[in-house]
């Protein structure tokens, strides 16, 4: 018998955000995502159970591999593809956290088709929490060595004609009432990779204005391989290369997403979207947005901007009166 | 330091146009002196678009007076006294005076804190006041008789024993005439600074909780929807949906004059009356705003001239009959600021952050209603009565002799209207012929050449080093000049496709060009053209239902254009300093009103 209980997998409706410890940061922030009624890929968590098991046998556990493959069938059954694409991401206890961010450095593999390759991608995912780099990023955090598990998500493949990411803050500025979003064709991997030069947008959200829009020339775009697991690199077609990856109403529509999200964790959120050939938006990840968080409670510490005066008018005093430089 | 790669022309290097040298039409303290090329100037075309006639530079005189005499000596602002003016070729240039020592600053602050304080405690009590003097003003204007200096004067002269003759009130009700013009520029200035006080300390406090944010959205924020100056617009619009509800619409037709209009209406039975008097009630006091913005003699008021707001009527009658409302959105404007306002207060990240936010914007809509309503009254209405009297004594001067037309008055400056009056007075004492009809024609003759060639000129937006940054923020709100603006305006003109300014307005659109450099222009533009024009006046707003978007060489985001172009949802590009002058009517533009650039796309 097993000393810690739990279910194998866990589906993204049945988990919110304090099954942190059982499915790991990203699968938790998925489930959530869902509550706040926002698109996200069908899919479930491989539990940190599962991952104690496996670590515990050194070896997949026939249990866990049967629940895994039993939830990768059902996602095929939901998409009527026998070979269904999937994403097998990492899934840390400690990653996505609101004080550290740990982006990017645990395994995902995307585009991932057949059982068996589902199974070899957990494993590796497992074995990344290992990963030289991921233990430098914690230690440098003091997020304690001990006891680290790792959920993976493992989610229906989004085949997006356009991806990024999008600060529901700018990432420059810190401005609160700005949407800024990084977006090129195909999937998100080019963008976060930093392997194209996205275009960029800034969208008011109370006006639902764009403010700027940058679009650059992009050459090149990450696609899932026709046949088989994983991603290739491509160019672009020359038409697309310096035509705006979004529309204006998509960039209004994620911006909504963004602001929703945003509102429904109470803090400025970090999201990678997609958007699929109809011009449906999936949102694939959100965490909390870390820089600026960190600044203004620095800031607030201190003191706010600007206090209420006795009257009104004083207010006025200051600015008129002699300038600070 | 930074490298210094703005340049403009010294005052000093600016010659005069040729075949003006020597031109003596300004006042002498108008004039470039020593020490000014040390000084930044910049040409004030929001106000000034066009060379000013003689006449007309009491409207600088006047309103530096004022603005000046307010900061430097009534409420102390601390870190700006007043602005110098100097006409060039015409053109009004100008430079404000900072307060630079901090001891100076301090002291001021002491004295600014107490007397501005003063006025935004007792804001509403000194404001009704302020509603009273303009009032009295008014009705001074009014009751100016001006003399006919007939061969005998009254015999009440004599059976009222007053010991006076006429020639006396020739001369003192000129002088009552002037001032009236000085004092509205006082009552201009009284709240105007404490106003846009108001207004900037919202801004700036916004602008650090929200460093993307823009101009045009703090203005959505603190704008009113109800003010005066949409009355005029307002009014035409109800007495088209009047004209079509008294079934005489067919007398509303493209190309027919006012005269014609009227004529027509006058001749018919029916229901015609009940327009006619809903059209000679909302004459007064609302066709009391000027076709421009009451800077120049030429702005007349709707009541002078007609054929704007009847131009405008016949569109308006023309969209009543195709069903299309007219009426202002004004709850949903209304609902819309309220909704905007609240969602930025809620991202500001503390209470106290909501608190001071609350108080601020409170502030600014105590001061909105002078700030935009004073135009009406100061610029449009004042203004236009004061320049109709000056006619009267111009017309004066006519009959007898000085020059060949009433108009001609306005090519004198007003020192020496008084001095030909004076003439006029005298002779009319002793009997003889006055010597102005030897002395004036000839002066009037050149003036109109001068100012002709005057025209001609392209002034440079600034003059003089520029400073490292610009620190008025009075400059800033009145005449949207900043530190990238003048780098931009440094920038050779005729290179490239795009002019940058500010964005007044959102929104993109394509369209055709119709450059307008003054207001006898505006009768031209045709439906779904994109309007470029040196600056647009308030009283331009009827021309907005036709257009698809507006770009202008000055302005700010606060001012009345932009109100208004964001009411009628057109994109609008304020202050490109040389759209006029880089565009020409019939190119293709796209107008970017969110980011403030304009595509020549030809």
């Amino acid at each position: 018998m097993e000393e810690t209980g739990g279910a194998n997998v866990a589906w993204f409706d049945d988990i919110d955000l304090d099954d942190r410890a059982s499915v790991g940061g990203k699968g938790a922030s998925l489930g959530e995502l869902r509550r706040a009624r926002v698109d996200v890929p069908p899919g479930f968590v491989v539990t940190t159970a599962a991952f104690r098991r496996f670590a515990r046998e050194g070896a997949l556990p026939r249990a866990v591999a049967n629940d895994v493959a039993r939830g990768y069938a059902r996602l095929c059954a939901e998409a009527g593809d026998d070979a269904l694409p999937v994403a097998v991401r990492s899934s840390a206890t400690a990653e996505d956290g609101a004080a550290a961010s740990f982006a990017g450095l645990q395994d995902t593999y995307l585009s991932v088709r057949g059982e068996a390759n589902v199974l070899d991608a957990l494993q590796r995912c497992w074995a990344s929490l290992h990963g030289e780099a991921a233990v430098a990023y914690r230690s440098r955090l003091e997020v304690r060595e001990e006891e680290p598990a790792m959920g993976v998500v493992i989610q229906r493949m989004v085949e997006p004609r356009s991806a990024g990411v999008m600060f529901t803050r700018s990432p420059l500025s810190g401005d609160p009432s700005v949407v800024c979003v990084s977006s090129s064709w195909g999937l998100g991997s080019s963008v976060v990779g930093g392997e194209v030069t996205p275009d960029e947008f800034v969208v008011n959200k109370v006006t639902g204005l764009v403010v700027r829009s940058t679009i650059s020339d992009k050459e090149i775009r990450h696609v899932p391989l026709e046949a088989g697991s994983g991603t290739r690199e491509e160019p672009n077609p020359p038409e697309l290369r310096t035509r705006a990856s979004l529309e204006t109403s998509e960039l209004r529509a994620l911006t909504e997403i963004g602001t929703r999200v945003e509102r429904h964790y109470g803090c400025a959120q970090d999201i990678e979207w997609a958007v699929d050939g109809r011009g449906t938006i999936f949102i694939l990840q959100s965490r909390p947005e870390t820089v600026w968080s960190a600044r203004d409670r620095e800031a607030a510490a201190q003191r706010a901007l600007e206090t209420p005066k006795a009257k009104p008018f004083e207010h006025v005093f200051s600015f008129f009166g002699p300038r600070k430089t | 330091m930074a490298t210094q790669t703005t340049t403009f022309p010294l005052p000093s290097e600016v010659a005069a146009v040729p075949g003006t040298e020597g031109s003596d039409m300004y006042p002498y303290f108008t004039r470039v002196a020593p020490g000014d090329d040390e000084r930044f100037w910049f040409y004030n075309g929001m106000h000034f678009p066009e060379p000013i006639p003689a006449f007309d530079a009491i409207t600088a005189e006047a309103p530096y007076m004022s603005l000046g005499a307010y900061n430097t000596r009534v409420f102390a602002i601390p870190t700006v006294l007043g602005i110098d003016h100097r006409i060039i070729n015409g053109r009004v240039y100008i430079s404000a005076v900072p307060v630079t020592d901090p001891a100076e600053i301090e002291r001021r602050l002491a004295v600014f804190q107490e007397r501005a304080g003063y006025y935004f405690s007792n804001w509403d009590r000194l404001y009704a006041q302020w509603n009273q003097k303009i009032a009295q003003l008014l009705a001074d204007i009014a009751a100016i008789d001006v003399p006919t200096l007939p061969e005998f004067d009254e015999a009440a002269v004599v059976t009222e024993g007053r010991g006076i003759a006429q020639n006396f009130y020739l001369l003192e009700r000129f002088h009552t005439c002037i001032e009236a013009m000085l004092k509205m520029w006082q009552y201009h200035f009284e709240f105007l600074v404490l106003g846009y006080g108001a207004y900037l300390t919202f801004f700036e406090f916004c602008k650090k909780a929200f460093p993307e944010i823009s101009v045009q959205t703090m203005a959505r924020m603190v704008a009113g929807v109800d003010t005066l100056m949409m009355r005029p617009d307002d009014e035409l619009k109800k007495l088209a949906a009047l004209a079509v509800e008294c079934g005489v619409e067919s007398a509303f037709v493209t190309g027919r004059s006012a005269q014609e209009i009227l004529g027509d209406l006058s001749g018919r039975n029916g229901r015609a009356h009940v327009w006619l008097e809903a059209f000679e009630k909302a004459r007064e006091p609302w066709f009391n705003i000027s076709t421009g913005d009451g800077f120049y003699h030429h702005h007349r008021n709707w009541n002078d001239d007609l054929s704007l707001p009847f131009s405008a009527l016949v569109d308006y009658v023309a969209d009543v009959r195709a069903g299309k409302s007219l009426a202002r959105p004004t709850e949903r404007l209304k609902e819309e600021r309220e909704r905007i306002s609240s969602e930025y207060r809620a991202l500001l990240a503390s209470d106290d952050e909501r608190a001071a936010f609350d108080q601020m914007l409170g502030l600014c809509h105590l001061v909105f209603p002078y700030v935009e309503d004073h135009k009406f009254y100061c610029e449009n209405w004042i203004a236009t009565a004061f320049f109709n009297k000056v006619r009267e004594f111009g017309g004066l001067l006519a009959r007898h002799g000085f020059f060949a037309d009433t108009e001609d008055v306005f090519t004198l400056h007003h020192s020496e209207v008084g001095l030909a009056l004076t003439d006029l007075a005298l002779s009319w004492a002793s009997g003889s012929p006055p010597r102005g009809p030897d002395h004036w024609p000839a002066i009037v003759a050149e003036r109109k050449r001068v100012l002709a060639a005057y025209a001609e000129w392209a002034p440079p937006p600034a003059l003089g080093p520029v400073p490292e940054g610009i620190a008025d923020p009075l400059l800033l709100m009145l005449w949207g000049i900043t530190s990238d603006q003048l780098r931009a305006w440094a920038e050779p003109a005729g290179e490239g496709n795009e002019l940058r300014g500010f964005g007044a307005s959102p929104g993109i659109v394509e369209g055709i060009a119709h450059v307008v450099r003054g207001v006898d222009e505006i009768s031209s533009i045709r439906e779904g053209e994109i309007l470029v024009c040196p600056v647009t006046a308030p009283s331009w707003a009827p021309v907005f239902g036709k257009i698809k978007a507006a770009v202008s060489d000055i302005g700010g985001a606060m001012s009345h254009a932009a109100i208004v172009a964001r009411e009628y949802g057109l994109p609008a590009v304020v202050g490109t300093g040389h759209a006029t002058k880089r565009i020409v009517t019939g190119q293709r533009l796209r107008v970017d009103g969110t980011s403030g650039i304009v595509t020549i796309l030809d």
